[in-house]
């Protein structure tokens, strides 16, 4: 299969053989100098380099492995400036159409009222929020980080996979995996000119801040809600808290005091302005949502919706990255901007549709099939690489609850080398661009965060499921 | 800072601090074992086991004392309730509660050094090695102490570490004096001895002040000179009046960034001032042990008020 794909840097030809893609010229100039001795060398050191930092992450269910390292690979992934620039205003696009679709849909549900959207998509959804109906959040923003999933499948064909505008996570290795290139390959940068990445916690502190709450200072206060120490992500919290050099809470040094979400300090208890969570809905507030959690602050949603502070992401975006609501995005697209989408989706066939199940049930060997609720790779069939038994057992679940699948065609992902102790083998990849959304505008940092099945022919590039990560370089022009 | 915050980098340096005591005083047993016969060697050991306070959790566990049995239970036995792995481990987790909050220098040096040493913790530690594991924890306090200094803002985060540090150290060496002298010494018929000149050798070793003391006293063991060292001379860091004397540095720092005293300040003056206008004379007027159950009774209400007045929990 991958003999098909369109690789990134020798295009359809054989790996080697033909002509390398102009993109990665330079970069190709720089490594046709160096010894394979020294690039083996730099990998390992690469290695060790993320271990004495304290890059891991925790693998939930895994005793001896606490802490793991996600495998980063030393050839970066590498976008034009033209293909950039295309790029960016798609991901703009579908940014502001999400936004819109949020308030719409807690709101007047223009949407629904067209007829373009079933209502049962929402009102039986769990991340659906009654709370938050008729509530405008601070500066009109619900998504104030996104996370856009792209895959490309040729020279100009990039689509969305997925929408992630609830708590994307990953950008601690956007920035990291820049560090350790410039530190291993330093020459490298002088040759190529790459658009930095580096003032991405700057822009966060500085959009966040810019959606503060009516209560707030002129200076808001701005801190990092964390699950804690052993949450898969905690890393990658403190990371961006020490970064924009806001406070880093659990929900045990909130309280609700006099209309106000405050933590405990040294000194006592100060306010909050603005609560970057990296929670879920269910854990913020004990009183609203889950009556179990310990995780929670009680009251925050009364302080919230009295403009005490701003919560971002807003609660009930949940609503809006839906693999349901995902088939419906082009849609989406047009009716919020008027505009085609300039980014496709991949074409998904809707399981809760009876036309479209007998067609993914009659092809299922060649679809990759997805829970609508489900992430993180998990739960999901990809037909060609399953066995007969996988492929039988998968039906029946579908058959069962047709209503929780989404399916897709199996896309020959394009693939980057990666390098390996033979030298470079290509591996399919993704590619999360993030997006900051606040009253000023949306702010794309140019690149993201690249993905890469370490395995061969392998379609999964979730770090749960051991993918890798590559360093992202946008050209300047 | 958060209370929570200034609780994780207090402790990080608490049990950094804990640790390589543990490290110094398994140092000065094993350089003792190492000068004696098996009967005397095996008293040494139990001495040790005693002095780290860990006799009933070591006899659940083992019927006898030998040398690799008693450093492999104080440094990385699951049957030791807090092994000097575990104090390892409890300062990094601590480090990455605080993570925000400290220098990354400091936290990678701690992080590489938690590395090794877990890796050289999984397996048994052999005579061969003891040197080695020991010396990899002592390297791990200086080198995380050397970041403290070269890179941490001198702000409240500071403040939090050393006095972590110090209330630990004087802990620390209270209690290895108190039970060297009482539990190890039972009949005063052996001042004098050579067995007692041994054993304060030991003392002074289990806090690295071997050196410190003979240039100073020009290689006379005595043991009201090293007591009068080990508690009064604020020139030694690990003595109890140089302990207390960066205590009042830091707390009063803490108090002046918060613009208020608490009542840890209060608790520290008093014994401060105990310290400072106390004799070798009056001490053993009133008895070592005493004044040491006295000194270590006040150090723990320090440390209670200290967590009190910062808030370290709700």
């Amino acid at each position: 299969m991958t003999g098909r794909n369109f690789d990134e840097m020798y295009g359809r030809a054989e790996p080697g053989k033909g002509e390398v893609r102009s993109a990665y010229g330079g970069y190709c100039d720089w490594l046709n100098e160096q010894e394979p001795e020294y690039l083996r060398r730099k990998q390992r050191d690469a290695d060790s380099e993320f271990r004495r930092t304290g890059i891991t992450f925790n693998v939930y269910g895994e005793d001896d492995a606490e802490e793991r390292l996600i495998p980063f690979d030393t050839v970066p992934r590498i976008i034009t400036a033209n293909e950039w620039r295309k790029l960016s205003k798609g991901i703009e696009q579908r940014v502001r159409a999400l936004n819109a679709f949020m308030h719409d849909l807690y709101h007047r549900q223009e949407i629904i009222r067209s007829g373009r959207l079933p209502q049962r998509l929402f009102r039986d959804n769990v991340a659906w929020l009654p709370h938050m109906v008729g509530f405008t959040p601070p500066g009109g923003v619900y998504t104030h980080i996104v996370g856009i999933d792209l895959v490309r499948t040729g020279p100009d064909e990039f689509m969305v996979l997925e929408d992630n505008a609830r708590t994307p996570s990953g950008v601690s290795y956007m920035l990291e995996n820049r560090e350790t290139m410039m530190a291993m390959f330093p020459d490298l940068f002088t040759q190529v000119q790459v658009r930095p990445v580096a003032n991405y916690p700057r822009r966060l502190a500085k959009s966040l801040a810019a959606c503060a709450p009516p209560a707030a200072s002129d200076k808001p206060v701005v801190a990092v809600l964390t699950p804690g120490i052993y949450n898969s992500a905690y890393f990658e919290h403190a990371f961006l808290a020490d970064q924009m050099g806001a406070e880093l809470v659990e929900g045990s040094d909130l309280r609700v005091i006099d209309g106000r979400v405050a933590m405990r300090t040294t000194r006592g208890y100060e306010p909050i302005d603005v609560i970057y969570r990296r929670v879920d809905d269910d854990y913020l507030d004990p009183l609203t949502f889950n009556p179990k959690s310990i995780l929670g602050i009680p009251g925050i949603m009364d302080v919230y919706r009295a403009g005490g502070v701003t919560i971002a992401n807003a609660p009930g975006t949940g609503i809006s990255d839906d693999k349901a609501i995902y088939s419906f995005m082009p849609e989406i697209v047009e009716f919020y901007t008027g505009e085609k989408p300039l980014l496709p989706n991949v074409e998904t066939w809707r399981c809760a549709e009876a036309e479209s199940l007998k067609y993914v049930l009659d092809n299922l060997a060649e679809l990759v099939v997805k829970e609508v609720h489900g992430s993180g790779g998990y739960g999901m069939l990809i037909g060609p690489t399953s066995s007969k038994k996988e492929i039988s057992d998968f039906r029946r679940k579908l058959e069962a609850h047709p209503e929780n699948y989404i399916a897709q065609p199996t896309l020959s992902l394009s693939t980057v080398p990666i390098f390996q102790k033979s030298g470079l083998a290509p591996r399919h990849v993704d590619l999360r661009p993030y997006v900051l959304v606040s009253p000023d505008g949306i702010d794309i940092t140019p690149g993201g965060l690249t993905r890469v099945a370490m395995k061969k022919n392998s379609l999964v590039v979730n770090s749960s499921q051991g993918g890798g990560t590559k360093d992202t370089w946008v050209l300047d022009d | 800072m958060l209370g929570r915050t200034a609780h994780g980098i207090h402790w990080m340096f608490r049990y950094l601090e804990r640790a390589e005591n543990t490290v110094r005083l398994l140092d000065a047993g094993f350089h003792m074992a190492l000068t004696r016969d098996l009967v005397t060697s095996e008293e040494e050991w139990r001495s040790v086991i005693q002095t780290a306070g860990l006799k009933k959790d070591y006899e659940k566990a083992h019927a006898s004392y030998s040398g690799v049995q008693v450093w492999n239970f104080i440094l990385r036995d699951k049957a030791n309730p807090l092994s000097v792995m575990d104090m390892i481990d409890n300062c990094r987790t601590n480090a990455r509660l605080a993570r925000n909050a400290i220098s990354e220098e400091l936290w990678e040096g701690l992080n590489v050094a938690w590395m090794e040493i877990k890796e050289m913790f999984s397996k048994p530690i052999t005579q061969r090695n003891l040197g080695e594991a020991l010396s990899l924890v002592r390297n791990a306090g200086t080198l995380v102490q050397g970041s403290l200094e070269g890179t941490m803002l001198r702000d409240e985060g500071y403040a939090f570490a050393r006095s972590g540090t110090f209330i630990e150290r004087a802990d620390n060496t209270a209690r290895i004096l108190d039970i060297k002298y009482y539990l190890l010494l039972p009949s005063l018929a052996h001042v004098g001895s050579s067995l007692d000149t041994g054993q304060w050798d030991t003392v002074l070793r289990s806090v690295s002040g071997d050196r410190a003391y003979r240039s100073l006293h020009a290689a006379r063991i005595d043991s009201r000179g090293i007591m009068e060292f080990l508690i009064l001379d604020d020139r030694f860091p690990r003595s109890l009046a140089f302990c207390y004397s960066e205590l009042r540095d830091n707390l009063a720092e803490l108090a002046r960034l918060h613009g208020a005293e608490g009542e840890c300040n209060a608790l520290m003056r008093e014994t401060d001032q105990n310290l400072s206008e106390t004799s070798i004379e009056d001490i053993l007027d009133i008895g070592l042990h005493h004044f040491l159950l006295g000194f270590i009774a006040q150090n723990r209400a320090i440390a209670g008020a200290f967590a009190n007045d910062y808030r370290f929990v709700s």
